[in-house]
């Protein structure tokens, strides 16, 4: 834990009843970092997004934001974090423009000040039009940027975001991503978490691969790859006939095979070389394609879990 | 250890709470006009109907209309429905329906700030209530002492007394269902409180009850204050009226931080 973190914990515990959703994690992040937090659905990020966002308390363990105690000064912290809940929680009956009036008083701002920052964050969030429309009425990736558009009204030195860019169009989603690296280059640190791989590699220098409440990999996205991956990835789709015939007699080329449901994902230096031996053997995989290792490739070799597609 | 681990409870910023709410009633400004009416209407047919009814009847010391007995029993009253009945559907509503409070955690506000920024809004809704119902029972000659004036703080100390307690209340229901039990709770409270005749009317072993009954204790207190019968019993009344308040606002805070801060 080094003094001058702008955020560490120790040993984060996080309990609900028997239940260890998290379960004693150290990360220590500096300032001006972007960190992200990856893992399979209850795995227990977002309970520890709220013990670091000082909303709720750790069942055991230390944490230090800005140097301060979340438990003892949590309105001085709170006032200088921005905050995207994974759930957004605005307030529907009132207007676009209003849900950012109201949300910037809470935090002491002159009404007139509020109303500058709102005016250029709609803007930015696209909802310049949609200013004076009941909440309520907004469509689901609307209310997404808005609530993005709110985390930033009050510039906040540290920005949590937990699954942003869920139920954006990619239009949106780009849009937040440079805001977010001018933010980063204005000096506001970031913690994402985020089930979209490729978001992770652009956004993240550093991130931690959590699985069951504990950390199981911790490092830069390239790093990781390296560490946990081989340079490319053959995979192979099979027809009708099915994949297990094949898999045995492939699995000898590969330094790693995932089985797949439907398809076979082999780790392999050279993609194009292995494809060729597979060839060899009599095998007539439907489809091959050749990659490089990404992050995707990390995650479901630590959780076992494969993502979406 | 402390004591009186509360004794520094919430902060400035729970007015900001305070702010939230006439944002959100100013879309809905009619439920606030038909609160202001609600009391009015009662006092004028009351007036009219029961005066001649029932004559006039002894309260202390001195023989007052009906209607100069019944109004400030029905300001108390009024005062209990509009606190509990905010307390518990609004709060409810926001607390575990629209997650409003989730939101608000995620600023400067604590819980604290937010069990005590309920209770200002209670209290600013109660005393427009009061303010109201205290003009018409003034110009419908229904006041029988200048001390009448103080009902108006009366009855906001009983607006703080019930809307905490059903701030700490509402926390226990579960769904929309259990304001059935609530109804349940508050007809005897309303039905046994002395609001409507003397407690003196009550059998001798029921009068015992009938104190115990918060609302009993904020009209004997308002009746007090409009007879201009203030005594000994006024400070009992006041006490208990704040000390049911503040209790209820430790317990909702607690309550609050529970359910919001898991
Ligand atoms: N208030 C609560 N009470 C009981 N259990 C909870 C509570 N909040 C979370 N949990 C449990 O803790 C575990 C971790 O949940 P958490 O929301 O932190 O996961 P997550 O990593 O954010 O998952 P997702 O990717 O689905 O958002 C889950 O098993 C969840 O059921
Ligand atoms: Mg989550």
């Amino acid at each position: 834990m080094t003094s001058d973190s702008l955020l560490s914990a120790r040993g984060l515990v996080k309990q609900f009843g028997n239940f260890r959703a998290v379960d004693g994690i150290d990360v220590s992040i500096e300032r001006g970092e972007s960190f992200g937090f990856l893992g399979p659905n209850g795995a227990g990020k977002t309970s520890t997004m709220r013990m670091i966002s000082a909303v709720s308390q750790p069942t055991a363990g230390e944490i230090r934001i800005f140097g301060l105690n979340p438990v003892s000064h949590g309105p001085e912290i709170r006032a200088r974090l921005g905050v995207v809940p994974q759930e957004d929680t605005l307030e529907l009956e009132l207007s676009v423009m209003n849900n950012l009036l109201m949300f910037g008083r809470y935090f002491d701002i002159p009404r007139k000040v509020i109303r500058q920052r709102a005016t250029e964050l709609l803007e930015f969030a696209q909802l310049s039009d949609r200013a004076d429309d009941k909440c309520d009425n907004l469509s689901g990736g609307m209310k997404r940027r808005l609530t993005i558009a709110r985390s930033l009204l009050n510039q906040p030195e540290l920005l949590i975001l937990d699954e942003p860019t869920t139920g954006l169009d990619p239009q949106a989603r780009h849009l937040l991503w440079d805001r977010l690296y001018r933010l980063k280059r204005d000096g506001v640190t970031l913690i994402i978490t985020t089930h979209y791989m490729d978001e992770a590699e652009q956004l993240c220098d550093r991130l931690v691969v959590m699985d069951q409440g504990r950390i199981v990999a911790e490092g830069a996205p390239r790093a990781l790859i390296e560490q946990y991956s081989t340079r490319e990835v053959l995979e192979l789709r099979f027809g009708a006939e099915g994949q297990e015939p094949y898999v045995d007699r492939i699995s000898e080329y590969a330094e790693r095979v995932e089985v797949l449901p439907d398809r076979l994902l082999l780790y392999v230096h050279d993609g194009d070389e292995v494809l060729r031996a597979v060839h060899a053997t009599g095998a007539t995989p439907e489809s091959a394609l050749v990659r490089r290792s990404s992050l995707e490739d990390v995650f479901l070799r630590l959780t076992g879990r494969t993502l979406v597609d | 250890m402390r004591i009186f681990p509360e004794l520094h409870f919430g902060s400035r910023r729970s007015l900001r709470i305070l702010e939230r709410n006439v944002v959100i009633y100013r879309t809905q400004w009619l439920m606030l006009v038909s609160g202001f009416f609600e009391p009015l209407f009662y006092l004028l047919s009351l007036g009219i109907g029961l005066n001649h009814l029932v004559g006039s009847l002894s309260a202390g010391d001195r023989l007052v209309t009906y209607a100069m007995f019944v109004a400030p029993g029905m300001l108390a009253t009024s005062a209990m429905n509009g606190a509990v009945i905010d307390a518990l559907f609004n709060t409810f509503f926001k607390l575990k329906v629209a997650h409003t409070y989730d939101a608000v955690l995620a600023t400067p506000l604590d819980v604290n700030d937010i069990a005590l920024g309920e209770v200002w809004w209670a209290l600013v809704r109660g005393s427009i209530y009061a303010t109201s119902f205290l003009t018409c029972m003034i110009i419908l000659g229904d006041a029988g002492s200048p001390w009448v004036l103080l009902c108006l703080p009366g009855a906001i100390l009983t607006s703080f007394a019930f809307a905490s307690v059903g701030l700490a209340a509402c926390t226990w229901l579960r769904s929309w269902q259990d304001f059935d039990t609530v109804a349940l709770i508050q007809l005897p409270i309303f039905l046994f409180s002395a609001t409507f005749f003397p407690i003196t009317l009550y059998p001798g072993w029921l009068q015992g009850l009938v104190r115990c009954s918060p609302l009993y204790q904020s009209a004997a207190l308002l009746r007090g204050f409009s007879l201009g019968q203030i005594g000994p019993s006024s400070a009992v009344h006041i006490i208990y009226l704040v000390v049911m308040g503040l209790i209820g606002l430790v317990v909702a805070s607690h309550r609050f931080r529970r359910i919001l801060t898991p």
